[in-house]
């Protein structure tokens, strides 16, 4: 028998982002943890290595992107599972409201972060 | 074609004893989502030391005079309760995507038969992987 304990409604938008999002999410992450821990040790990192990756656009447009992709997936995912826990009606808007803007302050903190180390501020 | 199922409250987790492989992976993935939103918001947090570093804000290490940034990360990587943490991430996160994966086969109805032996698969492997992973996460930290 086909249980489903999933908490988006399939085939709806959510659904589809939450798992185009996830195939991007899975190939980025492995790069940079394998970029990070194993090329590289995180022990090891400093400003100006950091100033050199970020300053390649290719590098700068990739984690920008993982950063909007990672928040969106991670937003969407805890509203999900907060529907799916039973919120409902003024609250369940309320909560969209809060994490629809904790998620834009955490990509706007961030790109501002990889423009300064790029050196673009 | 999946049809819906009537899985009860699973949020009450008095119910745990009754749970089948399919709800502890369920929870699972919640719990370890719940992990790495939460990381994400902090990684910036702390990635964010960069823009004192380029204002020229420097700190000590270990005698040492290093920009903010440098001196932040450092300072974060000599400690060893930083690095079991990592090794947690890496663990939750490898869980997150091996399920995740699992979850998309379920969704599209494949292998549905043999929903719960990937489940048992996706726990051994993420133990591999994080066992596996240990010497590189600990290499030149002392406790």
């Amino acid at each position: 028998m086909a249980e489903r304990y999933s908490s988006f409604t399939p085939g709806g938008t959510g659904w589809l982002l939450q798992r185009i999002t996830a195939a991007f999410l899975v190939v980025v992450l492995a790069f940079h943890f394998f970029q990070l821990h194993f090329i590289s040790h995180a022990a090891e990192v400093t400003f100006a290595g950091t100033q050199a990756r970020m300053s390649e656009v290719g590098y700068f447009l990739t984690m920008v992107l993982f950063l909007v992709t990672a928040a969106f997936h991670g937003i969407n995912g805890v509203y999900n599972a907060l529907v799916n826990q039973g919120l409902d009606g003024i609250q369940k808007k309320v909560v969209l409201a809060v994490l629809t803007i904790a998620g834009l302050a955490l990509i706007a903190q961030g790109t501002y972060v990889a423009v300064v180390m790029a050196g673009w501020a | 074609m999946s049809q819906s199922y009537n899985r009860g409250l699973i949020e009450d987790f008095g119910r745990w004893k009754e749970f089948s492989a399919g709800m502890w992976a369920w929870i699972f993935h919640k719990f370890t989502g719940w992990m790495l939103i939460g990381y994400l918001f902090t990684h910036i947090a702390v990635l964010s030391s960069a823009i004192a570093a380029a204002d020229g804000q420097t700190m000590m290490v270990a005698g040492e005079s290093v920009d903010a940034y440098t001196g932040t990360i450092q300072g974060l990587e000599g400690l060893f309760i930083v690095r079991v943490l990592e090794v947690g991430l890496l663990a939750v996160a490898v869980f997150h995507i091996l399920n995740g994966l699992r979850l998309l086969m379920v969704d599209l109805g494949i292998g549905l038969e043999a929903q719960d032996k990937s489940f048992y698969a996706s726990l051994i492997l993420t133990g591999v992987i994080t066992v596996a992973s240990v010497p590189t996460f600990l290499t030149g930290v002392g406790l």
